[in-house]
């Protein structure tokens, strides 16, 4: 039997390592909305060094399916200690693939967690202008 | 760890008895009852047999049963194939909101053929009310078609109420119920409830998948959709499914043991004591549907801040099987077409958890449910961040 979750998928919904608030966030994305079901608050830590744009931190609030849940803890683990350029290179066939798989109407989970990272980031942008 | 089943508003394991019953036609009783040798004869005489006994339940003639390959296929017959056979130019049908999908995607498929369809609305309980039946019917109106119990609130609809309006407005009008919840609970007395077509379903009271039937009142003009050998009277071309009838038949005579009845009653007990519990235990939690008007093993909760597709997978984790809304909604990312029907937002139609009880159910069972479940919930609320 095939389950409808892969097993990196359970691991992460039940015990996600990445939940919870940055309070002093350098940046903060909110997406999705509740008429989908899903929405996702991706909090993150930028640190400069050598010119470089660090996320040193990042974590994250999800209302949603189990989905939901571990693709937003598995997109913090996948950008945690990559730049921000590096980060936003990450796809969701990429946090897919590192869940092993994940039902097909679930997929959108996935771009979710991307879009809250964009968000987040472009936040930071935002903030680091003023 | 023992796993523990608490869906049974999906489907129910097949009752060992019915089981017992249907095997000969699955061995040596093979016959096609088509055939005029005595193992065709034979296999004619069971469903002959069959067709007797939902009669007696039902309270009607035996040739107004039609065997059908599910409840969903006998809910297309009765919606489409009256609609469809009517005369009438432009027929008018009325329905609710919160049907199931066999019968709603059929009422859209008339929608799209040029039928005028009316939706109900329901209340916040989710139920229909008499005055906006009343309010609906038009001089073009052919049929209405209102589910007995829903599968996913458990709301119980007034159809005797509903069937005298309809034949107090005009005996033309056909009255059609989705009686598929209702069944295992309910008096389905067809006269009593003044419904020309009735849809029921062998697997959601313990007989086997693969068969369903709809009742048909004589003398009502209806089309087929399965045209070929004319079994059924015409109504249904296909070799009968002779096991799944017998088995369908057994479990409705199940249904009719009075220690079955006995049962329900102590699951209506089971039923108020769990939603009791959960409300006291859990904080943020509301009851969806009518605590009256409710299906005696239905019980649907939503839990502010959580999904309920979560909750249902953290369950199964724990080796409890429960559902969202529907088991077809894990099919879709929609919420609850009921919930939102009965006037909730999106978001509270994602959070609800549906907990079906069933003839096996134990009190112990739910004490499990009662341990797992607010740790669960509390540790969604975390993930979303929500503050109670």
């Amino acid at each position: 039997m095939k389950p409808y979750y892969s097993k990196q998928v359970i691991e992460h919904f039940l015990h996600p390592k990445n939940l919870g608030k940055l309070k002093d966030a350098d940046g903060v994305g909110k997406v999705g909305n509740p008429a989908c079901g899903d929405v996702m608050e991706l909090f993150i830590k930028v640190e400069k060094k050598n010119s470089k744009e660090i996320i040193k931190d990042i974590k994250f609030y999800t209302l949603g399916c189990a989905a939901a849940i571990a693709t937003s803890d598995m997109a913090c683990e996948l950008v945690k200690g990559k730049t921000i350029q590096e980060a936003l290179e990450i796809n969701y066939q990429d946090i897919v693939g590192e869940l092993g798989d994940l039902p097909p109407i679930k997929i959108h989970c996935s771009v979710l967690a991307r879009e809250g990272l964009k968000a987040a980031v472009e936040d930071y942008r935002k903030k680091s202008k003023k | 760890m023992a796993k523990i089943y608490l869906d049974y508003a999906a489907t129910t394991p097949l009752n060992p008895n019915v089981f017992k019953a249907m095997l000969p036609y699955l061995k040596q009783d093979f016959g096609n009852t088509s055939s005029i040798h005595s193992l065709g004869q034979q296999a004619l005489g069971a469903i002959d047999e069959a067709r007797a006994v939902l009669a007696d339940f039902l309270g009607c003639d035996a040739q107004e049963i039609i065997f059908t390959g599910s409840a969903t296929e006998a809910n297309n017959l009765a919606v489409l194939g009256t609609v469809q056979a009517v005369k009438n130019k432009q027929p008018h049908v009325i329905t609710t909101p919160i049907e199931h999908h066999a019968v709603l995607e059929p009422c859209r498929e008339l929608e799209k053929q040029g039928v005028e369809v009316s939706y109900l609305p329901v209340d916040k309980e989710g139920l229909v009310t008499l005055a906006d039946v009343k309010k609906a019917l038009k001089p073009n109106t052919v049929l209405v078609s209102i589910m007995y119990a829903n599968n996913e609130v458990g709301a119980i609809q007034p159809i005797q109420e509903i069937g005298q309006l309809i034949k107090k407005t005009s005996p033309k009008i056909l009255f059609h119920t989705d009686a598929v919840q209702a069944v295992n609970y309910l008096d389905c007395n067809v006269e009593k409830l003044g419904v020309d077509l009735l849809t029921l379903s062998a697997h959601k009271i313990y007989g086997p998948k693969g068969v369903g039937a709809l009742f048909v009142k004589n003398g009502i003009l209806i089309k087929p959709l399965i045209y070929g050998g004319g079994q059924e009277a015409g109504l249904r071309s296909g070799t009968e499914n002779v096991a799944g009838i017998v088995g369908l038949a057994s479990a409705i005579k199940e249904i009719q043991n009075p220690k079955h009845k006995i049962q329900n009653i102590r699951t209506r007990q089971f039923r108020d004591k769990l939603i009791k519990n959960i409300l006291k235990i859990i904080p943020d939690a509301h009851l969806n549907g009518s605590l009256v008007h409710r299906l005696p093993n239905n019980v649907n909760i939503s839990f502010r801040g959580v999904e309920g597709e979560a909750i249902v997978i953290a369950l199964d984790q724990k080796g409890i099987a429960a559902s969202t809304g529907s088991a077809c909604s894990s099919k879709s990312l929609e919420p609850s077409h009921v919930l939102l029907a009965m006037g909730f937002s999106e978001e509270e139609a994602h959070g609800s958890l549906r907990i079906t009880l069933g003839r096996p159910t134990t009190p112990k069972d739910l004490e499990r449910l009662l341990k797992v479940l607010p740790p669960i919930i509390q540790k969604l609320r975390q993930i979303s961040g929500y503050q109670l």
